[in-house]
């Protein structure tokens, strides 16, 4: 007979993951709207200059 | 047959963390960390240079959150001696609600990108400085100068007095003589700020194992030292002035609170030996970070009506 036998987690395990897990979503948005608003600065009106 | 055939964690060595997101937001040392936004911000700033105000405001976070990188790793290091002492004992290591393995990486990953960030986004040299002062905090002071020497906050004092030099990098490119004199100020205020607070927490100290200075070499040199210190940081604080890189109200300013840093660096060095409440060294560690933050404070407003003056929007 197979055995699997998981962590269960308690309810003060299950909180603090979930408040990790909204502070890396928080985080990571944040780090992605930095680099594309940095990126568009950056760039300046030469994001225009292309070839078409 | 399955794979894995039996999947069995118990506590032996391994729990699952309870550590919540407030929690890694005290590794980050936040006090520490707005001193250090502060002076990064003025360093920033006052730099006769304009910057983008978005591209500003990513060199400060990243400035930060480096910064609080450090302190993350130095929470790791650190967690056997700050469980002993009264002041850290709290921290999030040392009580248990963060493991020692989750700071290290979490000091690591921060470190590198806020150094990447500032690389990529603002310029390599900003972000080499930021790379050498989390280098110099986690590896020089952290692990090697704060067990071995009294001079440990003297020389690690460099670490904290970096972030003006790399918010002036950040918005220059360079590193002037401007950024060289707001390092000299935070290089020279450690000291006496340090030892003021190790004076009345020498038994903290000296339970941890940590050679600070009273615990050294005594009380009464280390009050002398204190004063010492003062007697440098007072002139060098005016050396803006002097240089002619402010105007005579950033001059008054800097005099006064060099004079004021003397005065209450006097009372301590004449405080009798049978003082155990130490008042003095109390009042010296409170006027030390009023010191730090209004003369900073006077050098970005100096710079900022300089500017504004010269630059003909009330003409």
């Amino acid at each position: 007979m197979i055995e699997n036998e998981l962590v269960t987690l308690t309810d003060k395990q299950k909180k603090a993951r979930r408040s990790r897990s909204i502070a890396i979503g928080l985080g990571l948005a944040v780090l992605v709207i930095i680099f594309y608003v940095s990126t568009i600065i950056k760039f300046g009106p030469a994001i225009l200059d292309r070839a078409l | 047959m399955a794979l894995v055939d039996k999947n069995t964690l118990d506590d032996g060595g391994f729990r699952m963390s309870e550590a919540t997101a407030r929690d890694f937001i005290e590794l980050l040392k936040p006090r520490v960390m707005s001193l250090v936004v502060f002076t990064a911000f003025v360093g920033l700033v006052a730099a006769p240079v304009s910057i983008n105000p978005f591209i500003a405001v990513v060199a400060i976070l990243a400035i930060a959150i480096g910064a609080g990188a450090s302190g993350a790793l130095n929470m790791w290091y650190d967690a056997d001696i700050d469980a002993v002492m009264t002041r850290t004992a709290s921290r999030p290591v040392p009580s248990g609600r963060v493991l020692p393995g989750e700071a290290l990486v979490f000091g690591l990953i921060l470190s590198a990108l806020s150094v990447m960030t500032l690389g990529v986004l603002v310029n390599w040299l900003s972000a080499a400085l930021l790379a050498f002062t989390i280098f110099f905090y986690a590896v020089i002071y952290t692990m090697w100068l704060k067990r071995s020497t009294p001079q440990n906050i003297v020389i690690g004092g460099a670490a904290g007095a970096f972030p003006p030099m790399i918010g002036w990098a950040a918005a220059t490119g360079s590193v002037s003589l401007e950024s060289v004199i707001l390092f000299l100020i935070i290089f020279l205020w450690t000291p006496p700020h340090f030892w003021a607070l190790a004076l009345f927490k020498s038994q903290d100290y000296g339970r941890a194992g940590i050679p600070m200075m009273p615990n050294v070499a005594g009380e009464a040199s280390t009050r002398k030292q204190i004063f010492a210190y003062s007697l440098l940081l007072a002139p060098v604080g005016m050396l803006p002035w002097a240089f002619g890189f402010t105007t005579a109200g950033y001059g008054v300013v800097a005099t006064a609170l060099g004079i004021g840093f003397i005065w209450y660096a006097w009372k301590v060095l004449v405080m009798p030996d049978s003082d155990r409440v130490m008042k003095p060294a109390k009042a010296l560690f409170a006027y030390s970070l009023l010191y730090l933050f209004v003369i900073f404070a006077a050098y970005l407003a100096d710079s900022v009506v300089e500017r504004t003056l010269t630059s003909g929007v009330w003409a």
